[in-house]
C-alpha cells in the first residue's frame, strides 16, 4: 500500500542509536511479553527515524538484529506504513490532508498556500532542505478541518491566510501555536458550546472557523 | 436534548485539566475497587445489560463480545487491546477522548480487562496522535503513581499494566485483525475469521478489542447502571454517542448526544445549522466515509442510531456525520473516497487489491463525463464483486459509497455523461 521504495544511492552505510535511545529501545521491548521482543519493530523504527530524520537500511538492518528478526521482515514493516520516510525528508515535513472533510472545507486553498510558501509541489523536498510536502490521508481531526501537520503538530481550521502565516513563521524558524488557527478550544463549536456551557467559562473563538463561502464552494463544481 | 448531568464526557472540549486530579473531581475512578468487587460475571452480565454496541463503527454489542472470552485463568494470558486507531474520514472523537478524558480510557482498561480475566491491555493508537499519545501515557503514569494500576490495581488485589502501541499510518490497521497483526510487529494485513481473536488473538492468546469510546464508556455506565444507560437512546440502540460533524455546516463540531437523535435536530442544534439553510443541504455521509450517503429527503426525518441508519441502508459507523450542501460535486467526493480506498488497500486479497484502482479510474473518468452510461452498471457490477469477496471490510467500505452515490444520484451522473457526449459531437459537427 505504501508507494514508498529505498533510495540505493544514499543509504548510510551503518546506523547506531545514540546513548539516550539505545536505552529508550530497551524500555520499548520490555512493553511486550518475554519471546515476542519482535512486537517492538515498530516503534524501533520510529525511534531511528526520530534520530535520523529518516529511515535508512542500515538502521533498518540494526533493529532486525536487536530484535531477532530476519531483515526482510523487518523491510516489509518499514514499507508498509506511510509514516515511515525512506528517503530523507526536509526540516519541516508539512502533510497536508486533502480527504473529503478537508476538501468540502477548502483544503486545496490549503494545498495552494503551501506550494506558494514552500515553491514545491506534493512529493518534492526544498532544495536547501528546508522543507517537504506530502499529501496524506485524513489525519483525524476531521471537526477542525481542513488540516496540516508539521513534525508531530496539527495545525486546524486553517484558511489559505492563515496556512501561509504558519509556514512562513515556521521557515523562519518561530513556533506559531498549535492546534486551531481560530482560536477555538478542542473540538468545540465555534461561536461558544452547545453542551456543557457551566465548564466552558467565558472561552468563545475569536472568530467563527467557517470559510468564505467562496474558498468552499471552490473545490466541488456544480453537480451537473 | 440530552441533558448535561447525563453526558459521560463533561471534559469533551478540554475546558478543565485532563490530570487525575481534575478527572477524580468529574467523577472517575470513583469507587472502582467497588465495582471489581463485584466480580467478573456479574461486570459482564451488567454490559450486557446496558447494550453497549461497540463505537468503533460494527456495533456489536460489547459484553457479549466480553462473554466470548475463555472463562477462568487459562495456560495462556488473556489480553485486552483498545483500538485508538482512528482513521475513519470524518472522525476525531477518540483524539479528544485521548487528549481531555485519559482517565475514563484507563479506568476502563481496568475494568474491562478484569471482566475478561486480563492483566495487560494495550492501546494501539494511530502515529499521528503523537501529541494526543503523550498526554495518554502521562495519564498512565498518574495511575501508577496513584496504584490505580499496578500489581494491586486500587487495591482490588488484580495486577494491572497497561501500554501504548503507536500506530505508524495505516488507515487498515483499524480492522481489528490487522491491528493484532500490527502489534505483533506485522504488516497489518487482515487475518481470517475463525478463528476469532477471543479465541487466538495478539501472540495467538485470547484477546477482545474493543474501540476507545466503548472502553471509555464502561466506567461511567456501570457507576450509574444498565439501567440508567438503558433509559438513554431507542431501544436496542442504547446509551449517548460522541458525534462528529464536518463539511459543510456553520459550526463543525465533536458533541455527545443521546443515541437516536434526529439527524437535523443534531445538525441544526449543535453544528449551527447547514451553510446557507437545511435547504441548501445536497446529501448527508452519516457515519465516516464508509457507510453510503443519503440525501436531502432521507436526512429530513432520520434519527441517528445503528438501526435507524440502517433501515435506510446506511449505517451508524463511528457517528461522523459529513455534511455536503448544494455547491458539492458528490461524484468529485465519492472519487475522491474511491482513491482514498485504493491507498489504504493492505494489498492481500485480489478483489480489493485491483478492484479499488479499477474503481477509482473509473470513477475518475465519470466525475468528468468521460463514460459511457452502460459502465455505470459494469461499475456497480464490480463492488458487488469486490463487496462480501474479501477477509476483511475494506472492500465492502470501498463498494459501499460508490453504491449509495447511484443508488439516490444516478441521474445526476447520466446527465454529466450526456453533456460530455454532447459537447464531443457540436465540437466534431
Amino acid at each position: 500500500m505504501s508507494e514508498t521504495f529505498l533510495a540505493e544511492s544514499i543509504q548510510p552505510t551503518a546506523f547506531a542509536f545514540s546513548e539516550e535511545n539505545a536505552k529508550a529501545a530497551e524500555a520499548v521491548v520490555a512493553k511486550y511479553p518475554k519471546g515476542h521482543q519482535r512486537s517492538a519493530v515498530m516503534p524501533l523504527l520510529d525511534l531511528a527515524q526520530r534520530q535520523e530524520g529518516w529511515l535508512s537500511r542500515a538502521a533498518m538492518d540494526v533493529v532486525a538484529r536487536m530484535l531477532g528478526m530476519p531483515p526482510i521482515k523487518v523491510y516489509e514493516v518499514a514499507t508498509f506504513y506511510t509514516m515511515y520516510n525512506l528517503r530523507p525528508v526536509g526540516r519541516l515535513h508539512v502533510q497536508i490532508c486533502t480527504n473529503i472533510s478537508c476538501w468540502l472545507r477548502g483544503a486545496p486553498e490549503v494545498v495552494r498556500a503551501a506550494k506558494e510558501v514552500l515553491g514545491v509541489e506534493f512529493g518534492e523536498t526544498r532544495s536547501d532542505g528546508a522543507a517537504t510536502l506530502s499529501e496524506v490521508e485524513c489525519l483525524g481531526a476531521c471537526a477542525n478541518a481542513p488540516v496540516m501537520q508539521v513534525g508531530d503538530d496539527l495545525y486546524e481550521d486553517l484558511t489559505y491566510e492563515s496556512t501561509k502565516a504558519v509556514l512562513t513563521a515556521l521557515l523562519a524558524g518561530e513556533k506559531p501555536p498549535v492546534g486551531s488557527q481560530t482560536g477555538r478550544r478542542g473540538a468545540c463549536p465555534c461561536c461558544g458550546a452547545t453542551t456543557l456551557k457551566d465548564k466552558a467559562g467565558d472561552h468563545v473563538a475569536k472568530e467563527p472557523a467557517k470559510p468564505k463561502a467562496k474558498a468552499a464552494a471552490k473545490p466541488g463544481k456544480e453537480t451537473a | 436534548m440530552l441533558r448535561d448531568e447525563d453526558r459521560i464526557y463533561t471534559n469533551l472540549y478540554g475546558f478543565e485539566p485532563w490530570s487525575l486530579k481534575a478527572a477524580k473531581a468529574r467523577g472517575d475512578w470513583d469507587g472502582t475497587k467497588a465495582i471489581l468487587a463485584k466480580g467478573r460475571d456479574a461486570i459482564v452480565g451488567e454490559m450486557k445489560t446496558a447494550g453497549l454496541r461497540g463505537r468503533g463503527g460494527a456495533g456489536f454489542s460489547a459484553g457479549l463480545k466480553w462473554s466470548f472470552m475463555p472463562k477462568g485463568e487459562g495456560p495462556l494470558p488473556h489480553y485486552l487491546v483498545v483500538n485508538a486507531d482512528e482513521g475513519e474520514p470524518g472522525t476525531c472523537k477518540d483524539r479528544d477522548i485521548l487528549r481531555f478524558e485519559p482517565h475514563k480510557l484507563v479506568e476502563g482498561c481496568l475494568i474491562a480487562a478484569f471482566a475478561i480475566g486480563a492483566h495487560a491491555a494495550y492501546i494501539y493508537v494511530r502515529g499521528e496522535y503523537y501529541n494526543e499519545t503523550k498526554v495518554l501515557q502521562a495519564a498512565i503514569d498518574e495511575a501508577y503513581a496513584a496504584k490505580l494500576l499496578g500489581p494491586n490495581a486500587c487495591g482490588s488485589g488484580w495486577a494491572m499494566d497497561v501500554y501504548i502501541h503507536r500506530g505508524m499510518g495505516a488507515y487498515i490497521c483499524g480492522e481489528e485483525s490487522a491491528l493484532i497483526q500490527s502489534l505483533e510487529g506485522k504488516k497489518g494485513q487482515p487475518r481470517s475469521k475463525p478463528p476469532f481473536p477471543a479465541g487466538v488473538g495478539v501472540w495467538g492468546c485470547p484477546t477482545t478489542v474493543n474501540n476507545v469510546e466503548t472502553i471509555a464508556d464502561v466506567p461511567t455506565i456501570l457507576r450509574r447502571g444498565a439501567d440508567w444507560f438503558v433509559g438513554l437512546g431507542p431501544e436496542n440502540n442504547n446509551g449517548t454517542k460522541v458525534f462528529c460533524i464536518s463539511g459543510h455546516v456553520e459550526t463543525p463540531c465533536n458533541v455527545e448526544e443521546e443515541m437516536g437523535i434526529p439527524l437535523k435536530e443534531l445538525i441544526e442544534k449543535h453544528a449551527g445549522g447547514v451553510r446557507g439553510g437545511w435547504d441548501n443541504l445536497l446529501a448527508v455521509i452519516p457515519g465516516g466515509c464508509s457507510t453510503p450517503m443519503i440525501p436531502k429527503d432521507v436526512c429530513d426525518d432520520v434519527k441517528m442510531d445503528f438501526d435507524s441508519l440502517r433501515n435506510v441502508r446506511s449505517g451508524l459507523g463511528t457517528a461522523a456525520v459529513i455534511v455536503m450542501d448544494k455547491s458539492t460535486d458528490l461524484v468529485a467526493a465519492i472519487t475522491r473516497l474511491a482513491r482514498f480506498y485504493m491507498h489504504e488497500s493492505c494489498g492481500q486479497c485480489t478483489p480489493c487489491r485491483e478492484g479499488t484502482g479499477w474503481l477509482w479510474r473509473t470513477m475518475a473518468r465519470m466525475e468528468k463525463g468521460d463514460a459511457t452510461v452502460e459502465e455505470i452498471d459494469q461499475l456497480l457490477e464490480v463492488t458487488r464483486q469486490i463487496e462480501g469477496h474479501t477477509i476483511c471490510a475494506l472492500g465492502d467500505a470501498a463498494a459501499w459509497p460508490i453504491q449509495g452515490l447511484f443508488r439516490h444520484f444516478r441521474p445526476e451522473v447520466e446527465k454529466r455523461i450526456a453533456a460530455r457526449r454532447a459537447d464531443a459531437k457540436s465540437r466534431v459537427a
